[in-house]
């Protein structure tokens, strides 16, 4: 199963990953990884009359309510709608694929029985299903910044494809790993929705990042600065980044004070590539923790 | 010569079985080192299979087969040993993997190819050949939740067996849908034999291994038992499987002085296929041959219930008032059953030849011949079957 009309030995030895080789196997079968896709969503919204519609319509209704809310409740965040969209869909595509990931390989026991694949195609499939959520509701979240007048924010906007790759190689490289642990030990799944949901709170997508910023400024415990520590949370330099390039500005005009954090774009820049860096030799290594597990997941399961 | 489509070198395999699986942190905590024993489900297994050759690979339930196939498909990995496969392999360790119930026949067809290794290319262009031969034409925009099971067998086998390999492994799938459908994939088998494709067939049917293989494998507890020409096996295969329910079965034994030349099994039908129908007339013709003359000849059958070893009819020449004459050559006798009245099933045929006066065994061949029968009612008990017997000289 390993395409072409090569030699393929199989012995004991838990094969080193090469990730070249490995790619283009991975590539070889993406017919399997298309497919599981394909039926996810196919699965997730069959028998149901709007079908996909019903991903737009999260977004849709979001933007409606929280509209809503800012207006009745005369809040003084400057469109709040947009800040919290920004980075609340970068989140989803994080804890969709995390949750979705760390079930893959035991939702799927029957097919890692039975059929030889690489297995890696599993935890990919679910982030597939969530990357195609989040295009969809990026794709609202933009319509509704260029409809509602509030308009694109052109240099912000270059920080985008950055934070997404950062958000990207760190969503692959934790998916593989909750994967992997997940087959041996079935906490992973119930342990990840807590941290889920505390990580979600120390990142900035609800409350405005530049109150963090003035709160831990200047402050330290043991030497090490707490602003730094709250960065140090991958998530929270790839969602300033998300609004930075969304919600583009600093300094909402008319506002008394910053809601994003008070950096300039090149800072962000600088530290969004040292998370990619760093989430790329994450994902080295929890790559290769899956491949070498993953020639066991047929008799874990 | 070409090097062989696949290598298996002493491979073993060993399976860790825990009284309770650790599959929490807490209990991979409290217990450190869980209670464990080891169980070798293969040890030591070589063989080679050349290109374009097919193998059968037969054993009793629980003597590995199905561990080696996944070993060599790739889906297990070995505790020792190696697997070398060349060219492109696809396996058939179940019907329709990954069938999802809630996706069209269709949308299962492209899934269930992907995971066979077809592209969507080649899927496109295998579809309407996977749909005739599934004869679905009909419903392939249903959900699959809709079709019976013999509708998703034929579906899976149809998708199977389109893909495109050069080595082919089928664990225990031919034995599905009715005969015709049944004959329709031997068909294919022996298509892809043409091709020259290389073939490991993994199946408790072992007349399908002496039609179709050109060799076989037995696996007895996790060893190569038997290997080389499948009728061998078969035989071998045979006799180890109702040996282990009666240890002291011996195949073939006797003085010789007379022996059994050979024993036919015919139908009321007049056929000698080796499956019939409950209530079918059954002859079981023995022809003899002496090595020297014998003057007190008993020729007698008992046909054992294969489920359950039990003798469920059996009859022999003195008891029907026929005493044989001395004599010195052929005889040919024949036990006529008018209606085989047992339950569907596998039966064994034992046949024996033996002194009238001393009960001294001349030749006797223990569960040597078998048939099935298909489509009847259990009945449980011994009954009254008529037998007649007749003897003839040859």
């Amino acid at each position: 199963m390993r395409g072409g009309a090569g030699t393929v030995v199989r012995t004991s030895e838990p094969s080193k990953l090469r990730v070249r080789r490995r790619v283009r196997e991975v590539y070889a079968r993406r017919e399997v990884l298309l497919n599981l896709v394909r039926k996810e969503l196919k699965v997730k919204y069959t028998a149901s009359f709007l079908g996909a519609m019903w991903s737009l319509l999260n977004p849709v209704v979001f933007l409606a309510v929280f509209t809503f809310v800012v207006k009745i409740t005369n809040s003084s965040f400057a469109h709040f709608p947009i800040y919290l969209l920004s980075g609340l869909l970068a989140w989803n595509l994080f804890s969709v694929s995390l949750a979705g990931g760390a079930r893959s390989v035991i939702d799927n026991a029957n097919l890692v029985k039975k059929v030889a694949f690489p297995r890696e195609v599993l935890p990919l499939s679910a982030i597939g299903v969530a990357l195609v959520d989040f295009v969809l509701q990026t794709a609202v979240l933009l319509l509704f910044i260029l409809v509602s007048g509030y308009g694109i924010h052109l240099p912000e906007l270059a920080i985008y494809p950055l934070a997404f790759a950062t958000l990207l190689v760190f969503t692959l490289a934790l998916t593989f790993w909750v994967a992997a642990l997940n087959v041996r030990y079935r906490d992973i799944q119930h342990l990840l929705n807590i941290a889920l949901l505390v990580w979600f709170w120390m990142t900035p997508i609800v409350y405005s990042g530049f109150l963090v910023q003035d709160l831990l400024s200047g402050r330290s415990v043991l030497g090490v600065s707490l602003w730094g520590l709250y960065l140090a949370n991958p998530l929270a330099p790839v969602v300033m980044g998300f609004q930075r390039a969304l919600y583009g500005v600093v300094l909402p005009a008319g506002a008394d004070r910053p809601v994003l954090p008070d950096v300039s774009l090149a800072w962000l820049a600088v530290v969004l590539a040292i998370v990619l860096v760093a989430s790329v030799v994450f994902l080295l290594y929890t790559w290769r923790r899956f491949f070498e597990l993953s020639g066991d997941f047929a008799e874990e399961l | 010569m070409n090097p062989p489509a696949l290598e298996v070198a002493d491979v073993s395999k060993k399976f860790r079985l825990y009284r309770e699986r650790p599959s929490s942190l807490k209990a991979r905590l409290i217990h450190s080192r869980m209670r464990a024993e080891d169980f070798w489900a293969l040890r030591d297994v070589s063989f080679d299979i050349p290109e374009g050759s097919s193998l059968g690979l037969i054993g009793h339930n629980g003597s590995g087969k199905t561990t080696l196939l996944k070993i060599v498909a790739g889906i297990l990995r070995p505790t020792s040993g190696m697997v070398r496969q060349r060219g492109r392999l696809a396996a058939l360790l179940e019907l329709g993997a990954g069938f999802h119930p809630e996706l069209t026949g269709r949308e299962n067809v492209y899934l269930n190819a992907s995971f066979l290794g077809l592209s969507r290319r080649e899927t496109d262009a295998a579809y309407d050949g996977i749909v005739a031969f599934a004869e679905l034409e009909d419903f392939m925009d249903n959900q699959v939740k809709f079709y019976s099971s013999g509708m998703l067998v034929r579906l899976g086998f149809a998708v199977a067996v389109h893909v495109d390999p050069e080595v082919l492994l089928i664990d225990e799938v031919l034995a599905v849908g009715d005969e015709a459908f049944q004959a329709k994939c031997l068909d294919r088998i022996r298509q892809f034999q043409r091709d020259g494709r290389t073939i490991v067939l993994v199946t408790h049917a072992l007349d399908t291994v002496t039609q179709i293989c050109d060799r076989a494998v037995m696996l007895h507890h996790g060893e190569v038992h038997a290997a080389g020409a499948p009728a061998d096996v078969v035989r071998e295969m045979r006799h180890v499987l109702l040996g282990t329910t009666d240890p002291g079965f011996v195949p073939e034994e006797g003085t010789r002085q007379a022996e059994i030349a050979s024993v036919e099994l015919i139908w009321g039908s007049g056929s000698s296929e080796t499956a019939m129908r409950r209530g079918d007339g059954l002859t079981i013709q023995v022809d003899v041959r002496t090595n020297e003359p014998v003057a007190d000849l008993d020729v007698d059958f008992q046909i054992l219930d294969g489920a359950t070893n039990h003798a469920v009819l059996d009859s022999r020449t003195s008891s029907h008032g026929i005493s044989i004459a001395r004599f010195d050559g052929k005889k040919r006798v024949r036990f006529r059953i008018g209606s085989f009245p047992y339950t569907a099933g596998k039966y064994w045929v034992t046949v024996g030849l033996s002194s009238r006066e001393t009960g001294r065994l001349y030749h006797v061949q223990t569960q040597r011949y078998g048939f099935d029968v298909v489509d009847a009612v259990r009945i449980q008990d011994r009954i009254d079957v008529p037998v007649d017997v007749e003897v003839e000289d040859l």
